[in-house]
């Protein structure tokens, strides 16, 4: 099996994807590439163009805040079979947390120039697409909304 | 004990069966206190604490089912209700842990090893472990809330070729606020459960996962129509984990959860405790969901 091949295969596999076309499926193979980081890299930073978004296959990869002359505050943490990033569909396209590798990932890559130049051409694609990224967006700020509201109390801090 | 899991069957007729399980020793006397000698105080958290108590006249044990509670005496400032967080196989000691949120809670907080409380129990209604044999057992719990289901888990470990499948799953509110961390991590390295923990938040320093607890049950590792589920933390922790249950397919008459509310008497003659018709104390504190849903819907009930 060629590389093309075992791509199609493994995102066709993936929950995100399996519900597509096989046409549509093809399509977003066009925009795929494997990428593989060791622990500690970073897969991007907050601010830099987001024109990515990742399958993680294998692994995790914290989701981090930068606080000045403080330690980052790591926002959620994504693994095997999770979606990671969502800023490439929303402009002007920049990441809006460092991604954080904390054990080998494997992950697949999808361009999002190369999904966007195909969507624009393609409204079909782009409601799959747009269908299966709004419950990850909400499920995120559901999440968001428990984590502020700090469900398990401040604890006292006794002698 | 009686059929939590049979929905024809009247609250009253299983809570009252329930109480004979947990001996009669109090029975009749159950508004007086009984001395426990602290045996040992141990510093879980920052603001939580167990205490290991024994009889002071060294008389009897106190069986109890897990689920139960105690109304626990620091004499001079009043009672408060603990769930019991022993292993019920062994009774003779009682295990208590506490979060010191006030006065009450606060003076147990100040007893030491050697000093004397009263106890009166246990009272309260069961996690349904007789009926969840032969079924997947998830347990979802968050903060403190893992306290009061770990009679729960040892009974399934005690007993774990009972059980099918077997899930833990742990929200805490950052690392440092993971309770009983040593004892999560001794099981999570058992290769007949499924542990998995996450904190709502962390530094770069934490290599576990980070987010609500919900998002582990995304893991799976349970048939949800064969699967009993025993939920206990935050009111709002309950209803999201609810929610997540049942989106991947367990039903409500297959969810329990404990309830907590200001308990006075603890034999439902007081009415404090009052949750619509029930009375958490005698009824509760723990609930098949589907009995309470529409109580739990209510606003500040």
């Amino acid at each position: 099996m060629d590389q093309r091949e075992e791509l199609e295969r493994l995102l066709c596999e993936h929950p995100f994807f399996r519900s597509m076309s096989p046409e549509l499926q093809r399509e977003i193979a066009d925009c795929a590439r494997s990428e593989r980081y060791n622990a500690g890299e970073y897969i991007h930073r907050e601010g830099e163009p987001a024109d990515r978004f990742y399958l993680i296959r294998h692994g995790s990869v914290a989701q981090e805040l930068r606080i000045p002359e403080q330690e980052s505050i790591i926002i959620q943490t994504l693994h095997e079979g999770d979606i990671l990033g969502w800023s490439w569909l929303v402009p002007p396209y920049r990441w809006t947390a460092d991604a954080r590798v904390m054990q080998l990932t494997r992950l697949i890559a999808l361009d999002a120039r190369c999904l966007r130049g195909k969507y624009a051409d393609d409204p079909q694609l782009a409601y799959e697409l747009l269908k299966r990224f709004i419950p990850i967006i909400a499920n995120r700020l559901e999440a968001s909304r428990l984590q502020l509201i700090d469900v398990y109390g401040e604890p006292r801090h006794r002698k | 004990m009686a059929s939590l899991a049979d929905p024809s069957a009247p609250l009253s007729e299983y809570t009252s069966l329930s109480r004979q399980d947990t001996g009669d020793f109090f029975g009749a006397e159950p508004m007086l206190p009984v001395p426990y000698r602290i045996h040992k105080r141990r510093q879980e958290l920052s603001d939580t604490f167990t205490l290991e108590l024994t009889p002071a006249d060294g008389s009897h044990s106190l069986p109890f089912g897990p689920g139960q509670f105690n109304m626990l005496y620091a004499f001079g400032a009043g009672e408060v209700p603990v769930s019991i967080s022993g292993n019920p196989a062994n009774p003779a000691t009682l295990i208590h842990t506490i979060r010191a949120v006030g006065p009450v809670t606060e003076a147990l907080w100040d007893l030491k090893s050697g000093d004397v409380l009263g106890v009166r129990g246990p009272f309260g209604t069961d996690w349904p472990v007789a009926e969840a044999e032969g079924s997947d057992v998830v347990i979802v719990a968050g903060g403190i809330g893992l306290a009061p289901l770990r009679p729960a888990i040892y009974h399934v470990l005690n007993q774990r070729e009972k059980y099918g499948d077997v899930c833990i799953y742990y929200g805490a509110r950052t690392p440092e606020d993971i309770l009983y961390r040593a004892e999560l991590e001794k099981w999570r390295g058992q290769f007949d459960l499924t542990v998995d923990v996450t904190v709502d938040r962390a530094t770069g320093k934490w290599a576990g996962k980070v987010g609500v607890v919900t998002r582990l049950l995304a893991r799976g590792g349970f048939d949800p129509l064969q699967t009993i589920a025993l939920v206990c933390g935050p009111e709002i922790m309950m209803r999201y984990a609810i929610k997540s249950l049942n989106q991947h397919g367990v039903a409500n008459d297959r969810i329990y959860v404990s309830m907590e509310r200001n308990m006075k008497c603890a034999i439902g003659f007081c009415g404090h405790c009052q949750l619509g018709p029930y009375f958490i104390c005698k009824d509760g504190p723990v609930f098949r969901f589907d009995r309470i849903e529409p109580l739990f819907e209510i606003r500040q009930l």
